[in-house]
């Protein structure tokens, strides 16, 4: 593993601003993007759907809920309160993320209605209004980690790691996150968002808003009503003490790796989990692979893992592992904001697709 | 009218499945259903320039590898987003072991 070394000036992430052109003028918006070959029937084989995993997941993941809500709710006040909502919260704050993430796809299930109502609640617990981050999924799909053109790029350069390690409780991403919906409720939605949501999903994304946020006051006027703060224990607070395995997880898909390439392998990680974190981040942890080939269910993902995996760089070997390396790249990120990881490929995998960008796309001038 | 245009041999593509289909100039994608009905429409996704040869039949859907995008290949219909926009379709038959397209 290296870290590549380029100069660097300052870049402006919005999808408004001069490096929505510049990505355009460069052919990385919208490109054609390297993909490891696979046969087509065995392709096939791995783009099958089925209910069966996911219903399996899914009734787990509200079960678990149901059962340690009661027993938090009926041990309030002791310290087995404490146990029952640590679990709780990340089943709520944590694994709502790879719910959102796979039903808004439309792999985890093979019945469409029930990807839809997963996601819907999903989109609720995670505090994302569930119109609009559809397509600001579909956008980052197009356009990983393309500046200018991805909304949902975690780790800018340089990094605030001060941010980032608030993010594990929530902090600022929960205010923001709900100002977002407040927002759209009322019915403003900012330059990025109009970006990338067509005009006829806006009302619709305005009325999810307002059932998302009528929901939340409801809690907040309870908790008022009651005098308690069980209610929001309960709804929304675990999106603040429960949030930090989705963070956790969730940095390590992109950071501290390259911007402005066409290769998946050279801006994405995949990174060897233990079992419960796969469960809760719904192997998400393969995600060269998951970006590579998106229609892939998340029950397949180890499967094509184990296919593609001699042309891919070595996925980390651990959650400490990657962090390892993505936080001594982020260190350095703070002064060189042009370093990144370029990370080697085995001999038996194909070159990395350098043809496919703009070799000139890392940005390369001084800062003024 | 347009006349029928020789695509491709009918074993060429599997059950429940697709190829892309070239012609002067144009890409299509051509289907062969469970029941062994062939179906013919554009071959790009009309939310980006993606092959929706590349991607999964099911049923009488076709869906996007890129976005996951999805229409009924027998009439076009965008089923899902980020697909909003109809497929155009085009009329399609086997002809002896071969199959014809009417572009």
């Amino acid at each position: 593993m290296a870290l590549a070394e380029s100069t660097y000036e300052k870049r402006d992430y919005s999808l408004t601003g001069p490096e929505a052109d510049r990505a355009i003028e460069r052919g990385l918006a919208s490109a054609e993007w390297y993909h490891t070959d696979i046969p087509r029937k065995v392709m096939k084989g791995l783009m099958r759907r089925s209910d069966g995993p996911a219903i399996r997941d899914t009734v787990l993941w509200l079960g678990l809920m149901a059962v340690t809500a009661t027993g938090g709710v009926l041990t309030w006040g002791t310290g087995w309160a404490v146990v029952f909502f640590a679990v709780y919260g990340v089943l709520y704050g944590s694994a709502c993320d790879s719910r959102w993430h796979e039903c808004g796809h439309g792999t985890a299930f093979k019945t469409e209605w029930m990807n839809d109502y997963v996601y819907l609640i999903a989109s609720f617990m995670v505090l994302r209004n569930p119109v609009s981050w559809r397509w600001s999924h579909a956008r980052h799909h197009t356009d990983t980690i393309i500046v200018g053109r991805d909304p949902e790029i975690a780790v800018m350069r340089p990094p605030d790691l001060a941010r980032k390690a608030l993010a594990f409780v929530g902090i600022p991403d929960v205010v923001q996150h709900f100002a977002i919906l407040m927002r759209n409720a009322m019915g403003r939605f900012g330059p990025d968002e109009r970006d990338y949501i067509p005009a006829s999903e806006i009302p619709r994304a305005i009325v999810w808003a307002r059932i998302f946020v009528a929901i939340h006051l409801g809690a907040v006027i309870v908790a008022f009503a009651t005098w308690s703060i069980l209610p929001l224990v309960l709804i929304g607070g675990p999106r603040i003490y429960g949030t930090w395995h989705m963070v956790l997880v969730g940095l390590l898909q992109h950071g501290g790796l390259a911007e402005d390439v066409l290769d998946h392998r050279l801006n994405s990680r995949s990174v060897h989990m233990n079992p419960v974190s796969r469960w809760i981040y719904w192997n998400m942890n393969y995600h060269v692979e998951h970006h590579m080939f998106p229609m892939v269910p998340y029950h397949a993902l180890p499967a094509l893992h184990e296919l593609i995996k001699d042309d891919l760089p070595p996925a980390n070997r651990s959650i400490p592992h990657a962090y390892g390396e993505m936080i001594r790249a982020l260190i350095r990120q703070r002064h060189e904001p042009g370093y990144f990881i370029r990370r080697t490929l085995p001999p038996t995998a194909r070159p990395y697709r350098e043809d496919l960008h703009d070799a000139a796309s890392v940005p390369r001038t001084p800062a003024a | 009218m347009s006349t029928w245009i020789d695509a491709c041999a009918y074993d060429a593509i599997e059950e429940e499945d697709v190829i892309r289909f070239d012609h002067d100039g144009r890409t299509f994608a051509i289907y062969r259903s469970l029941s062994g009905d062939v179906f013919c429409t554009d071959g790009l996704c009309t939310h980006e320039q993606v092959h929706l040869a590349d991607g999964l039949v099911l049923d009488d859907t076709i869906e996007c590898p890129k976005h996951n995008g999805r229409f009924n290949y027998k009439t076009g219909a965008a089923l899902r987003t980020p697909a909003c926009v109809n497929l155009a379709t085009y009329p399609a038959r086997v002809n002896g072991d071969r199959i014809e397209v009417q572009i």
